[in-house]
């Protein structure tokens, strides 16, 4: 909520004539929900700062709310942390308070604008949740600025909750007014996911603006455009959040969070399963084929090319995933013969479905691992006894090679949403029983690269209707 | 001349052009029941000659004609319909929906037509064509008995047809719905007398012998109290004595004290005896033999009568379907050749099971009708109840026992075979009630989509239908389906709760005198106030052992009961402690003597479980914890910075300085407002369980008690276990009496000065009934510090408050009526026993209902 600009330039008065604001006077900003205020806390020729301090109205900022997204819990656009943080509000009132010296333009002293001034700044505070402190690190450093966080507790009377998201940000750096300026413009709401007003195309153009002559050359370019181009969320999903409670609904697909290795390499293992999945779907001869849990359409979009597959069916307990599955697919963009083969739509696989009735197979990719154990029943019968597959193709986790992985300890799960993750052993009796109670012949492969006495990152058995 | 046709039936007028069907069909029917050729050539080419548009226009005329008969109305084709080929599609429609067509022939001379058409300028249609038409007529009136016409009427001048004052409408004899008795229902008795005289006399018939007159057959039966008795059929074949059997159940029908439906068995004696060649066998051949001995005469009245039975009959309001081997719903009340032959044997899907038997389709499974179907045909060890339908065929000639349904009672009542009179080709296992589940449970195992996808209305006692849109049906069914426990524990979701209107206090967002008035006004005269608990939400399942959990819910492994959150999560994500929160609950109820008392096994309690911060932890870190401490990070910044700029001459500065010096102290008391819902949890005795409303047990929802009445039952419950339980503080209130309204304000000041919630205002009755209709089952009157995590920190702040005072409550209070009405249909379902589907319908809606887009801050 505020911002506080220091330098040691001597004489640091002229900070005064750089940002076009006298230092005497306290001036106040409209905003869209509330005021900037613009003033001096100390000016002397060895230092002088000065502050801009939001004043949001939050009563204001709740109108029209519910078309912001938002992070989780309905209520969430009422009581927000909005008016405390210094978040793309911030950025707004930089460039309207500062817009000359943004610029580049000092109207009293012109030889100003290219010398690089000292400067410290201190921003109470930034919001950054997620893995926050290296991410502010890995967007101002390579700038050149020197980075010093001080992380607030949560709750002082509950300590066991531990530290908050927010921290006190100061940056020092030698540099350009303008250059400071732009740095903060941009890379403030890249910080949190939280965006207050409609991301459009008009974003790019003051984006591409803001950042020239340094967003190309920074490391973290891309990320740095996909946060502050941040996605706007469906009407479906505000449905959905209403019903959370506060929990997190926990996106099922790559969430805009920054990318670990970890991610990284579940990427590329899920792309192997991806392929390898296929690969079998299409051995088995298959022409009518179902994708159950198809999430946003990555096997189908592998099976759609194939001539062999007159059919393929995603299903998705998500209506957001489908959504999503049918941008990828390029679903309404499609010939009527293309879409003639394809059919997404919501369904449950704890639910006995007529529609999934008469298929030659099945695939079952990372899904059993988000049903609870004691739902685990319910879904095979609805897939083994009831839709009876010729073939069904279904992998899980193998819950052995955890221990491969750093920064997972060993109870740890892999998805926040598993409920499970099963040993070889335990996933080789599931299937035999499997196997056993509806009639299928099993066979086991492992998907990945295979460590001794571990096994392979993920697990994959084929059953095959009749012996 | 009278007309009489099935009440519903199949109208096919049949007529040349001109002979005056449209007329005739407006005259005796009603303008929805007629559907037209010509209207419907109109309506897909708006020209009603178009000649070029009639396939489209049967297409229509079919289409319409498939809904009307599916919803059981009588349909008339005003059409000529003089070519066989186009009455072939009309009776091929009515058998599909088992309607029964009848033929109306307008066969008026050709003059007559030939001058109609002539008067009208659009039927420009030269006289050949009336002529060919004529002759297809002429062809075809012999014929129309073996195409399939039920009754067939023929209108030979305008006299004849001017004649007709009216068409009557004939109920079907299967129709009995004025009946509506109560009735015993008995099962197959295959010749087996002595334990039907044994069976009789236990429902309290008495059976005497007289003399054989014209009316009776040698007994003469006396009912108690009005009941009668209804035979399910298959009276003979296979036992010991069918002659005694048909003696008795003929008398029986004859004197009015029976109904009768016939069984295969029953058809296929009657062939016999119509001299018709039958196989000898199956039992039939026993039979046979026991009539050797019986007069020709009687042979004959046996054949009669069992010609005379009606394949079903449809009793109480159509409440209740008794046929041989059951009956779809779509089948129910109509008659034909295919709902006779299923009244007689049911489905079978055409395939031979190892015994040679025919394979039968267990339509029982897929049945979703509103009547209740009693049945036999298929023996089995027990009568159970599926999906609204009872076998009560338990096999007495084959050693099982005579079985008879009491209704409406649904009480069953049997009586065993005293021998074995006969092997079963297939086996039947009657000691294999063993099964753990019923067969109701074992089919409840997994629920259908179709039953909770797309737009939903859901029929409720309390409130009629309940429209679920589909939008919210695919958000319930994701949290359903990936967050929900088991849905056999899952009988009811709490409905959402209306705060009271918005104060005119300029201080007060909410006051308890709006909550009070919300009732007063609507002519309650007492009320129940009592103390809100700012916890979570909690609706809990507990039963006495885990035999009830298998037995009741069907639930097997998964302990005694269960404690879930408003939107059908499990409330505990440890196992361990949910099994001894579950268990300590159990324990309590079981010290507190409350299974006996209610008489029951398993109770469904609504509850608040605290602290808030044991379940909202996400919540409370995410958002209310952090919006404290970006506030407590940001402020003293905020003020330090002011503060230099005031104190260097910057006067500008003051006002805010003051500002922010309010901002911080809001800050604190909106941090100290959370806090207060807050501790630790390390055992189970840190939790405090608050139930306020004792919702279902054993046979009953008691939503027909007073609050007062909760209230009262749960502080039994909670001084049962002091440290787990906390009985609600509550105050009874006459709204008419000035100083019993003022104390129950004065209360909600103490309360809520102390950092209380509030309070929840509720109608002494449980389910109130005002001018409007029913009435908010409660409403709530939160706290002013309370308010300040829902509204904000500042919101108080006179320049906030009055805009947030701007707030409408009618959505909110109408989504609260509608899911209230919807959480009792739940539980009333699963008192009465329904399939779990239906229980299912009500809590699903709930959870659909409730993600509906309303201010999440009401």
């Amino acid at each position: 909520m505020i911002l506080n600009i220091t330098t040691t330039h001597k004489p640091a008065t002229d900070l005064g004539y750089l940002l076009h604001k006298h230092p005497d006077k306290f001036q106040t900003l409209e905003l869209s929900v509330g005021k900037a205020h613009v003033f001096y806390p100390e000016k002397s020729e060895e230092k002088t700062t000065i502050s801009i301090l939001l004043d949001i109205d939050p009563i204001d900022m709740v109108r029209g709310a519910r078309n912001l997204g938002g992070d989780g819990f309905a209520l969430g656009h009422y009581v927000n942390d909005r008016p405390y943080v210094a978040s793309s509000f911030m950025s707004v009132a930089l460039s309207k308070a500062f817009s000359s010296a943004m610029n580049g333009k000092c109207k009293d002293k012109p030889e100003l604008v290219d010398v690089k001034l000292p400067f410290e700044v201190t921003i109470a505070v930034i919001p950054a949740p997620k893995g926050g402190e290296i991410l502010i690190r890995k967007f101002f450093e390579p700038l050149g600025y020197k980075v010093e966080l001080i992380r607030h507790q949560l709750d002082s009377k509950f300590p066991e909750w531990g530290d908050s998201k927010y921290f006190t940000l100061k940056l020092n750096h030698t540099i350009t007014t303008k250059e400071l300026l732009s740095h903060l413009y941009v890379l403030i709401p890249t910080l949190d996911n939280d965006k207050h007003y409609f991301v459009s195309e008009n974003e790019i153009e003051k984006l591409l603006q803001k950042g020239e002559g340094w967003l190309k050359e920074h490391p973290e370019k891309e990320q740095i455009i996909r946060r502050y181009l941040i996605n706007l969320n469906s009407l479906s999903r505000q449905a959905l959040e209403r019903l959370s409670e506060g929990e997190e609904i926990g996106d099922l697909s790559d969430e805009l969070i920054e990318k670990t290795e970890k991610q990284k390499r579940k990427e590329t293992l899920h792309d192997k399963r991806i392929k390898l999945v296929a690969e079998k779907i299409t051995e088995s001869g298959a022409e009518r084929v179902l994708d159950l849990g198809c999430g946003e359409g990555k096997l189908i979009r592998q099976l759609i090319k194939q001539k062999q597959f007159s059919e393929i069916v995603g299903m998705d307990i998500s209506y957001n995933e489908l959504i999503k599955a049918k941008e990828r697919l390029h679903f309404d963009e499609m010939s009527p013969k293309q879409k003639e083969r394809i059919n997404l739509f919501q369904g449950s696989l704890t639910y006995k479905d007529q529609r999934l009735e008469g298929f030659d197979a099945a695939a079952v990719v990372e899904v059993i691992e988000h049903l609870d154990l004691n739902r685990l029943k319910a879904f095979e019968r609805v897939l083994f006894e009831f839709a009876k597959p010729k073939t069904v193709v279904l992998t899980t986790p193998n819950q052995e090679f955890n221990v491969m992985w750093d920064k997972l300890d060993a109870e740890e799960m892999r998805h926040d949403d598993h409920r499970f993750e099963w040993t070889r052993k335990e996933f080789l009796e599931w299937s035999n029983k499997i196997g056993k109670t509806y009639n299928y012949k099993v066979e086991l492969f492992t998907i990945g690269d295979e460590v001794e006495n571990i096994g392979a990152p993920s697990q994959m058995a084929i059953f095959t209707y009749g012996n | 001349m009278e007309i009489k046709v099935p009440e519903l039936s199949l109208v096919v007028l049949i007529g040349v052009s001109g002979s005056g069907k449209s007329s005739f069909a407006k005259k005796h029917f009603k303008r929805t029941e007629i559907l037209s050729s010509d209207e419907c050539r109109a309506l897909v080419s708006d020209d009603e000659n178009s000649q070029s548009a009639t396939n489209d226009a049967f297409d229509v005329l079919y289409y319409i004609a498939g809904k009307r008969l599916k919803s059981g109305l009588l349909t008339v084709i005003d059409a000529t319909n003089v070519q066989k080929e186009s009455r072939k599609g009309l009776i091929e429609l009515g058998r599909t929906y088992n309607c029964l067509p009848v033929a109306i022939v307008l066969d008026l001379p050709e003059k007559v037509c030939e001058e109609r058409n002539q008067s009208r300028p659009d039927r420009n249609f030269g006289g050949h064509v009336i002529r060919q038409q004529n002759q297809q007529l002429k062809k075809s009136i012999r014929g129309l008995k073996d195409e399939g016409f039920r009754q067939i009427y023929i209108l030979k001048s305008l006299e004849e047809v001017d004649a007709v004052l009216e068409i009557k409408r004939e109920k079907l004899y299967n129709d009995k719905k004025d009946e509506t008795g109560p009735f015993d229902i008995i099962g197959d008795v295959h010749g087996c007398f002595d334990e039907l005289q044994e069976l009789l006399l236990k429902l309290g018939y008495s059976v005497n012998r007289t003399d054989e007159t014209e009316k009776n057959f040698g007994f003469s039966v006396i009912a108690p109290e009005n009941r009668k008795v209804i035979f399910v059929g298959d009276l003979v074949d296979r036992g010991p004595d069918s002659p005694s059997v048909l003696r008795l159940v003929m008398s029986m029908v004859n004197s009015g004290v029976a109904y009768c439906v016939p069984g295969n068995h029953d058809l296929k004696l009657q062939k016999y005896l119509n001299g018709k060649q039958v196989q000898l066998k199956h039992g039939l051949e026993v039979t046979v033999k026991q009539l050797e001995t019986e007069t020709a005469q009687f042979k004959s009245t046996v054949e009669k009568f069992l010609y005379g039975l009606i394949s079903h009959y449809v009793f109480d309001n159509g409440k209740l379907v008794v046929a041989h081997a059951g009956l779809k719903e779509e089948m129910q009340g109509r008659g034909s050749g295919a709902v006779r032959s299923f009244c007689m044997y049911g489905e079978t899907t055409g395939e031979i099971d190892e015994f040679g038997l025919p394979v039968r389709h267990n339509w029982a499974k897929e049945y979703r009708g509103k009547a209740k179907v009693v049945y036999g045909h298929t023996p089995v060890p027990e009568a159970e109840w599926l999906n609204k339908t009872i076998d009560i065929d338990t096999g007495c000639v084959f050693g099982g026992k005579l079985t008879a349904l009491r209704y409406p009672e649904e009480e069953l009542v049997s009586v065993k075979a005293k021998m074995v009179y006969c092997e079963p080709i297939r086996p039947i296992n009657f000691n294999e009630n063993q099964n753990i589940l019923s067969s109701q449970q074992e089919y409840d195992d997994l629920l259908n989509i179709e039953d909770v996808t797309g737009k939903r209305i859901v029929q409720t006692r309390l409130r009629n239908n309940i429209t679920i849109r589909e939008e919210n049906s695919i958000a319930a069914l994701e949290i359903m389906s990936r967050f929900a426990i088991n849905p056999k524990w899952l009988i009811y979701l709490p409905p959402t709760m209306s705060p009271c209107a918005t104060s005119d206090i300029p201080e007060y967002l909410e006051h308890p005198a709006q909550a009070l008035n919300y009732y007063k006004k609507r002519g309650v005269e007492k009320v129940v106030c009592e103390e809100k608990h700012m916890g979570s939400r909690a609706v809990l399942v507990i039963c006495k052992d885990e035999e009830t959990a298998t037995k009741r819910f069907g639930v097997q492994n998964e302990g005694i009961g269960i404690c879930y959150t408003r939107t059908g999560r499990n409330f505990f994500n440890d196992a361990e402690i949910e099994k001894e929160f579950i268990g300590r609950v159990n324990q309590c109820l079981t010290k507190t003597v409350f299974w006996e008392k209610f008489n029951t096994d398993w109770v469904c309690l609504d509850a608040e479980l605290m602290p808030w911060s044991a379940k909202a932890q996400a919540l409370l870190k995410d958002q209310y914890a952090a919006v404290g401490a970006a506030a407590g990070g940001a402020l003293p910044e905020v003020e330090q910075a002011l503060q230099l700029a005031f104190d260097r001459g910057i006067k500008d500065a003051l006002p805010s300085l003051e500002k922010f010096a309010v901002k911080n102290n809001a800050i604190s008391k909106y941090i100290k407002a959370y806090q207060n819902y807050c501790w630790t949890v390390d055992t189970i005795d840190d939790y405090k369980l608050a139930p306020f409303h004792i919702l279902a047990t054993e046979g009953q929802v008691h939503v027909d008690k007073t609050n007062e009445w909760h209230m009262e039952n749960i502080a039994e419950i909670c001084a049962g276990d002091t440290k787990l339980f906390t009985a609600t503080p509550y105050k009874i209130v006459n709204l008419n009496d000035q100083t019993s309204y003022n104390e129950a304000v004065n209360w909600w000041m103490e309360l809520t000065k102390k950092g209380g919630e509030g309070m929840v205002v509720k109608p002494y009755d449980f389910i109130s009934i005002g001018t409007e209709g029913l009435l908010q089952p409660a409403v709530k009157c939160r706290g002013s510090e309370y308010l300040r995590i829902i509204y904000g920190p500042e919101y108080d702040l006179p320049e906030n408050i009055e805009r947030l005072k701007n707030r409408g409550l009618s959505r909110k209070q109408s989504l609260a009526i509608r899911e209230f009405a919807l959480g009792v249909e739940g539980l009333e379902r699963f008192v009465k026993k329904e399939p779990l589907r239906r229980i299912h319908e009500s809590v699903f809606g709930v959870l659909a209902l409730e993600s509906e887009d309303v201010d999440p801050r009401l």
